[in-house]
């Protein structure tokens, strides 16, 4: 059930040949320039992703976390610096399920919007909705499904416009912490049956250790990168083993003298 | 539940409707007016009744011009709107005569119209139209206004193009705008209407409450009135049923969560 990969369209603002990398983002600077004066959102930051490599990016709330994914997805351009990578995904941090369409044609929203015809595009979502266990569900609306479910729908369809990067903007914020939990589990299973570069944004730390081969900790306003740390513990992993928890200490310190 | 609530809340509207007729009967049976000036409740009754063939056959003629006409504005305004929302030079062109073609007085433009058009339906629909076009216009592309830039992103980060993006998310989001838009314009459609049979026509009701003044059958122009009315009533009531079947969705309560 691999999904093939397509170059992007969404050329002009991407710098796609990332090198050996699949992500690289170089000494990248952001400001948003407003009436009542300037707002610089990331300073400097670099970053980079090998492919397959899982990438946490923790960091204060408004420290620039969705400008670096909406930067790495070709979707704003950065003010200094250069920014390359495969083509990326975004699974954006509401939901934003169609109301008016099934849980299926969410699913398959980016297999829509790349021309596959419905009754095509359908076909190939089904399996996945099984996969996910949500086949149950399949002509749910959104308001008919729990919190946990949706944000399963809305990966899906992240996953299903088969780019190499995957770019996630706190997935699970908005779940509540058994949900949360469960759904981080799932997460982990899900990226080891289909490997993809992922860049993963959260505040939440355990879910960064957890999920993350890397965990990068970017400063308040303005993001800069305040340390990066690689998590070497094997999967699956556990909250409980020292390992980890040891090194979520390690993130929240940075966190805290950043 | 809320159904019960306003079943129970319904008689108050409906206390203070039969109070009124009360005194209004009591007022002209006690000889306040002459009955030939103002008939009494009870013989506009009777004329709803006694002329019902004669109030049936011209309700006909005005029934089928109003639907008709909205229908025709909703058709024009929604192909203005998206040619409005898709190219600005259609959109600069045309808003400012749009606002301009409301100051068109209707009590003149009518016998106009019916003199150019003749006594057919045709000046009628265009009376019609003429008055209902704009809100159904304004409301559709506020429709296309709400539709939220992060889904925008979202599905350019899926590569979609411009006519994927319109019917797949702006067209579904701006659907119930249409609807909003129709539901405002019922009232003014009926108002065109009876401007324009009083211009010039030999059925519907407009005309039956010219020739039944002039007649001095003054229950039976009473009739009409009530007759339009409640046909105004109606057809909201229809345009609030199709709103719910066509777009559910817009009716759920928020969404919480994510
Ligand atoms: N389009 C914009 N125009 C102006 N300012 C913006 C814009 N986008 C983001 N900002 C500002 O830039 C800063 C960083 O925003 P960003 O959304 O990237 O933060 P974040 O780390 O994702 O925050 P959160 O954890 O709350 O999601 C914020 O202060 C925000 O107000
Ligand atoms: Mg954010």
């Amino acid at each position: 059930m691999a999904i093939e990969a397509r170059p992007s369209q969404s050329g002009e603002l991407h710098e796609p040949d990332a090198g050996d990398l699949a992500i690289r983002v170089e000494c990248v600077s952001r400001t948003f320039r407003q009436r009542r004066g300037d707002i610089p959102a990331l300073a400097e930051v670099s970053l980079s992703a090998a492919p397959g490599e899982i990438v946490a990016v923790v960091g204060p709330s408004g420290c620039g976390k969705t400008t670096l994914l909406e930067l790495i997805c070709g979707l704003q351009r950065p003010d200094s610096g250069r920014v390359r990578s495969a083509p990326a995904a975004l699974m954006p941090q509401r939901d934003l399920l169609l109301p008016w369409a099934s849980a299926l044609d969410n699913a398959a929203l980016a297999l829509r919007a790349r021309g596959v015809a419905r009754d095509r595009a359908r076909e190939q979502a089904r399996p996945w909705l099984q996969r996910f266990g949500l086949a149950a569900f399949e002509r749910a609306r959104p308001a008919e499904l729990s919190g946990g479910m949706r944000q399963r729908i809305s990966f899906l369809r992240s996953l299903l416009a088969g780019k190499p990067v995957l770019a996630l903007d706190e997935p699970f914020a908005s779940l509540d912490a058994i949900t949360r939990a469960e759904m981080q589990g799932w997460l982990a299973r899900v990226l080891d049956a289909e490997p993809r570069t992922v860049v993963l944004v959260t505040h939440d730390v355990e879910e960064a250790v957890l999920l993350a081969d890397r965990v990068v900790v970017l400063t308040a306003r303005p993001g800069r990168v305040a340390a990066e740390l690689p998590v070497a513990a094997s999967r699956p992993r556990r909250r409980s083993e020292p390992e980890i928890v040891a090194l979520r200490e390690r993130v929240l310190e940075t966190l805290g003298a950043a | 539940m809320r159904l019960a609530a306003t079943a129970r809340a319904g008689w108050r509207p409906v206390a203070v409707v039969v109070a009124l007729l009360g005194a209004w009967e009591l007022y002209v049976d006690l000889g306040g007016a002459s009955t030939l000036i103002l008939p009494a409740p009870r013989t506009v009754a009777q004329s709803l009744y006694d002329d019902r063939s004669l109030l049936w056959s011209n309700f006909l003629v005005t029934a089928q011009e109003v639907v008709l006409g909205i229908l025709v504005a909703a058709a024009a305004a929604v192909a203005l709107a998206c040619a409005m929302h898709f190219f600005a030079v259609v959109r600069q062109s045309l808003y400012p005569l749009l606002i301009a073609s409301q100051t068109l007085p209707i009590p003149m433009l009518a016998p106009v119209l019916v003199l150019w058009l003749g006594f057919g339906i045709l000046p009628k629909l265009v009376v019609i139209a003429v008055v209902s076009f704009f809100s159904i216009v304004v409301t559709t592309l506020a429709g296309f206004a709400s539709v939220d830039p992060d889904l925008l992103k979202l599905m350019r980060t899926f590569d979609a193009p411009r006519r994927r993006v319109f019917w797949s998310i702006e067209l579904p989001t701006a659907l119930p705008g249409v609807f909003t838009g129709a539901k405002i314009t019922v009232i003014v459609a009926v108002i065109g209407a009876v401007f324009a049979e009083q211009a010039g026509a030999n059925s519907g009701l407009g005309f039956l409450f010219s020739e039944s003044i002039a007649q001095l059958q003054t229950a039976r122009a009473y009739a009409t009135v009530v007759l339009l009315s409640a046909f105004a009533i109606l057809l909201f009531a229809a345009l609030t049923a199709a709103e719910r079947l066509a777009t559910p969705w817009a009716h759920q309560p928020k969404e919480t969560g994510s």
